[in-house]
């Protein structure tokens, strides 16, 4: 089975290139986006902490914005 | 009317959601592969070389998918002057990109054994390219305006000008000859391909579904917290 897997009538390197292919961008566009995703996420904290009490508690009357705080604790 | 899809609402789900479509993406991609690769008989004309099928053709759906999406509520954004209606669309663009790309090489790679030639300018293969390119440009836009109203504007613009290519491409192989072949899976009618090479296609579908619904959610995120970034600056 193994043996048919690699050859396949002789189209494995087509059949194999193509998956290959489909799986390496699905890889590459999900590192990207994650990569992303962080990056924004480490400025939005970094921001926050910047913020005087006042304006950080202002702020933090937002749920998004608690929600954005507990997610990047989480990661 | 949109209230209940206002972000600030929706990104208590959003947030939490790519963890658990990553997980259902992984086992779902992974009986698809088994069924593709290993389950699924070879063709009587073209051998194993079929097994590409399983990613071209879920590829090409979801990429024509994504565009037409991409057109409609690029216009509702446009017609209820509602700002989420483009962060949507901005965020189902890349998986939309890259499935096309993907349509283009795995059909490349499947013409060379069938057809002997890497590519040909038939008409389906050149109106995918032209739909790359919508695709491209859309893309571009959002990354070199810095208004949010020529934004909107231009990229809405973009995708009513490609969605005029879609039908195109679903009816280049009845309109032309092509060295496609005409649809073999028909929602009307009965469809031409066989039971146990279209159970595999259509889990190869859903996992790539999953797929652009997992890159989907991270990129919507991602505009989220560009927007509350913002919002931080101006306190």
């Amino acid at each position: 089975m193994i043996n048919e897997l690699f050859f396949m009538n002789g189209y494995a390197v087509y059949v194999l290139s193509a998956f290959g292919f489909t799986l390496l961008s699905f890889l590459s566009l999900y590192l990207v986006t994650k990569i992303q995703f962080v990056k924004e996420q480490n400025r939005f904290v970094a921001k926050f902490g910047s913020l005087n009490a006042e304006k950080a508690h202002s702020a933090k009357s937002q749920r998004i914005n608690k929600e954005i705080l507990a997610e990047a604790t989480n990661n | 009317m949109f209230k209940i899809f206002e972000p600030n609402k929706i990104f208590q789900f959003t947030s939490r959601a790519p963890k658990y479509v990553l997980f259902l993406f992984v086992v779902v991609l992974s009986v698809g592969l088994v069924e593709a690769l290993v389950l699924s008989p070879e063709d009587y004309k073209q051998s194993d070389a079929v097994r590409i099928m399983y990613v071209h053709v879920p590829s090409a759906w979801i990429s024509l998918g994504i565009f037409t999406s991409i057109t409609f509520l690029s216009i509702c954004g446009f017609i209820f002057k509602n700002k989420n209606f483009f962060l949507i669309s901005k965020s189902l663009a890349p998986s939309g990109f890259v499935f096309n790309l993907i349509a283009l090489v795995t059909g490349s790679i499947w013409g060379k054994p069938t057809w002997g030639t890497w590519w040909a300018w038939d008409a389906r293969i050149t109106s995918m390219l032209i739909l790359l390119l919508f695709y491209a440009m859309y893309l571009i836009v959002w990354r070199i305006y810095d208004s949010e109203e020529k934004v909107y504007k231009i990229s809405t613009i973009i995708t009513i000008m490609g969605i005029i290519n879609v039908p195109i491409i679903k009816y280049s192989v009845d309109w032309w000859n092509t060295l496609h072949q005409p649809a073999s899976i028909n929602i009307l009618s009965k469809s031409s391909i066989h039971s146990s090479m279209l159970y595999p296609l259509l889990i190869m579908t859903a996992a790539f579904a999953l797929f652009s619904l997992l890159i989907f959610l991270m990129k919507y995120n991602t505009e989220l917290i560009k927007i509350k970034n913002k919002g931080l600056d101006r306190l």
